[in-house]
C-alpha cells in the first residue's frame, strides 16, 4: 500500500523566534530552518511500516516556497521514495494545505496519510483533521503506536488522562505525537541517494485549489514579560517567601 | 446570532475546561450562549451544563455513537446543528483539538486555534511559536470555529444558571472508526489543568522510582498535581499525560514548582503563565531561572525532601 506523508519547513526547534520590530510577524530571515519535528516522526513511521513490508511506496509532500525542496530531500534521505512540492509563495493556512493534500490524496490514492500533529511555528494542530474531514476519512490524532493489519489500523493515542486505542478502516489519516518513534539520523550515503529521487513540482492552480488566506494577521507582538525573580539561599527562605510574600501556600 | 460551546464531559459531569470556554463564549458578545453535550446516557452532564451561569440553552444529543468521543461522530453531531451559530467554541483539550478542525473544514472556514483573548467578535489573540509571540488574527468567515486555551479565561460559575435542556437526535455511527480500549493514568491528585499547585520533575530525577520517591511526597504535602518535562516523559519516568509544555498540557496554577527541569522553550511555553514559579536546579545557568520568581540553586535530591519537611 502507498503512504503519503506531509512535511513542513519551519524554524528549527532550537531557535527562539524573534518578533519583528514592526509587528508584522516573526523574523525568519537568516534563521536555521528544519523539518517540523512531528513531521519527521511521521516520515520515520512510514519508513518503519515500509521496512515491515506493510507499506510499499512513500510519497512525501510539502506545500510552500521552492526552499521546501530541502525538506522533501530530508524526507527522502530518511526513506521516502519520492517527493511532491506544491509550490506557492502565498501564506498557506491549514485549510488551504488540507485542500491541497486532499487533491493529492484523490490522485495518489494512498491507504495511509501520516502527518505531524502540529507545526511548531503556528501551533495550529488542524491540518490532519481537516484533511480527514475533506476526504471523508477516519482519523487517529496524537498517535503513540500504530499497527496495521489487513484493511485496519490500530492506533494508540495520547489523550487527556492517559492513552486510548482506536481501530480505523483504511484508508485513514494519522497524526503523530512525540513518543511514536525516535527518527533515525540521516546518513551521508542516504542524503546522496535522496538527491537522485524523483521530485515533482505542481502549483495550487494545477490541483484546482484556491489557497487564499482566510485569517488575516493584524499584528504579532512579544508576550508579556515576567518580572525578574530572585534567588533564595536555602529552603527555609523559600518557604518563608512562599508563605509570607507570595502567599501561595 | 448565538455562540455554541461544545462541552467537555464524562457523561456524568461537566469538566472544568467547559467553564472557561463558556467565559470565552460570553466574551464573543454575539448573543446567547448554548452548550452542546454530545454523549451517551449523559443526562446528568446535560443537567450540570444547564446550571452554568451565562448559558441559555443546553442541547443534549444522546446516542451510543457518542459514547467514546470518536471524532467522526462528534463532528457530525456538531455539524448537524452548526447552521444556527455565529461561533462554535471548543475547549483546547485533546478532544476539542481532535474534533474542531473537522467541523471547520466541513463548513469551509478557517479555525482559530488556542485563543487566549477575544478582542472583538471576529478578532482573537493566540500564542504562536511556543508562546514566544502573540498573534492577533481576524476572521472574515461567516462562522468562527475556535479552540479556547483554558488558562486564558476565568471559569464561569458552575451554579446560578437555569438553562432549558433541549434534546437533539443523536447521529449514526460513521462505521469507519471504533473504540478499542483505554489505559487511564490512575491518580488521586488534582488534574493538571485544574490544579492550584503543580510540582513538576525533570530528567534530573533519573528514574521513575526516584521520580515517585522524591516528587510524590511534595505533591501529597501540598495537595498538588504532578507534572513532568518532556525529557522525563520520554525517558519513561512519568506518564505521557503529565507532560507540561508547548505540545503537552498548558497550565497556569497559583504555584508551579519545577525541580530538576532545565527550562527548554517548549517547557516554558506550557507553564510561564503560572502565578508564582519556583525553580530548583543545581545548574546556575539553567534557563528555568529566567522565568522563576524564586530560584533555589540546589541539588533537588536534598532540597525537595527538605521542602517536604518545611511546608
Amino acid at each position: 500500500m502507498k503512504a503519503l506523508v506531509a512535511v513542513k519547513r519551519v524554524i528549527d526547534a532550537n531557535v527562539k523566534a524573534q518578533v519583528k520590530a514592526d509587528g508584522s510577524g516573526v523574523d525568519i530571515a537568516n534563521v536555521k530552518m528544519s523539518m517540523n519535528p512531528f513531521d519527521e516522526i511521521a516520515v520515520e513511521e512510514a519508513v518503519r511500516l515500509k521496512e515491515k513490508g506493510v507499506v510499499t511506496e512513500i510519497i512525501a509532500v510539502s506545500c510552500g516556497e521552492a526552499k521546501c525542496q530541502e525538506t522533501l530531500r530530508t524526507a527522502m534521505a530518511i526513506g521516502a521514495d519520492r517527493g511532491i512540492l506544491v509550490e506557492s509563495t502565498e501564506e498557506l493556512q491549514p485549510l488551504a494545505v488540507a485542500k491541497l493534500l486532499k487533491a493529492l490524496v484523490d490522485k495518489e490514492q494512498p491507504q495511509l496519510v501520516i502527518l505531524g500533529k502540529q507545526a511548531i511555528d503556528d501551533d495550529n494542530n488542524q491540518t490532519g483533521q481537516m484533511l480527514a474531514a475533506l476526504a471523508d476519512l477516519p482519523q487517529a490524532t496524537f498517535a503513540s503506536k500504530v499497527e496495521v493489519a489487513g484493511d485496519k489500523a490500530s492506533v494508540t493515542r495520547e489523550v487527556d488522562g492517559g492513552l486510548e486505542t482506536i481501530s480505523l478502516s483504511l484508508p485513514a489519516v494519522i497524526t503523530t505525537d512525540l513518543r511514536l518513534n525516535e527518527p533515525r539520523y540521516v546518513t551521508l550515503p542516504n542524503i546522496m541517494k535522496a538527491k537522485k529521487k524523483q521530485l515533482d513540482t505542481v502549483s495550487p492552480a494545477d490541483l484546482g485549489v484556491d489557497v487564499a488566506p482566510r485569517l488575516k494577521t493584524l499584528k504579532v507582538s512579544e508576550p508579556p514579560k515576567r518580572g525578574a525573580g530572585i534567588k533564595v539561599p536555602d529552603v527555609a527562605t523559600l518557604v518563608d517567601k512562599l508563605k509570607n510574600e507570595a502567599k501561595v501556600i | 446570532m448565538t455562540v455554541l460551546v461544545i462541552a467537555e464531559h464524562d457523561h456524568a459531569t461537566v469538566k472544568p475546561a467547559t467553564l472557561n470556554t463558556v467565559t470565552a463564549a460570553i466574551a464573543c458578545q454575539s448573543g446567547d450562549v448554548h452548550v452542546l453535550v454530545a454523549g451517551a446516557n449523559a443526562a446528568e452532564a446535560a443537567a450540570a451544563a444547564a446550571k452554568i451561569a451565562g448559558v441559555s440553552k443546553v442541547i443534549a444529543a444522546d446516542s451510543a455513537s457518542l459514547a467514546e468521543n470518536l471524532a467522526e461522530n462528534v463532528a457530525a453531531q456538531v455539524l448537524a446543528i452548526a447552521g444556527n451559530y455565529s461561533h462554535i467554541l471548543f475547549p483546547a483539550t485533546a478532544n476539542g483539538k481532535n474534533v474542531a478542525p473537522r467541523v471547520a473544514a466541513k463548513l469551509d472556514v478557517a479555525q482559530i486555534s488556542d485563543i487566549t483573548k477575544v478582542v472583538s467578535p471576529d478578532t482573537f489573540e493566540r500564542p504562536i511559536y511556543a508562546g514566544n509571540a502573540i498573534a492577533t488574527v481576524q476572521s472574515a468567515d461567516k462562522v468562527k470555529v475556535v479552540t479556547v486555551r483554558t488558562t486564558g479565561f476565568d471559569a464561569a460559575a458552575k451554579e446560578g444558571g437555569s438553562a432549558a435542556v433541549e434534546n437533539a437526535t443523536g447521529v449514526a455511527d460513521s462505521g469507519k472508526s471504533a473504540f478499542v480500549g483505554r489505559e487511564v493514568t490512575k491518580s488521586e491528585r488534582p488534574e493538571l489543568t485544574a490544579a492550584k499547585i503543580i510540582v513538576s520533575g525533570g530528567r534530573a530525577l533519573g528514574s521513575s522510582e526516584k521520580f515517585q520517591e522524591v516528587m510524590a511526597p511534595l505533591a501529597d504535602k501540598l495537595g498538588a498535581g504532578l507534572g513532568a518535562s518532556r525529557a522525563a516523559v520520554d525517558a519513561g519516568y512519568a506518564p505521557n499525560d503529565w507532560q507540561v509544555g508547548q505540545t503537552g498540557k498548558i497550565v497556569a496554577p497559583q504555584l508551579y514548582i519545577a525541580a530538576g527541569i532545565s527550562g527548554a522553550i517548549q517547557h516554558l511555553a506550557g507553564m510561564k503563565d503560572s502565578k508564582v514559579i519556583v525553580a530548583i536546579n543545581k545548574d546556575p545557568e539553567a534557563p528555568i531561572f529566567s522565568v522563576a520568581d524564586y530560584g533555589l540553586e540546589a541539588d533537588l535530591f536534598t532540597a525537595v525532601p527538605e521542602l517536604v519537611g518545611a511546608v
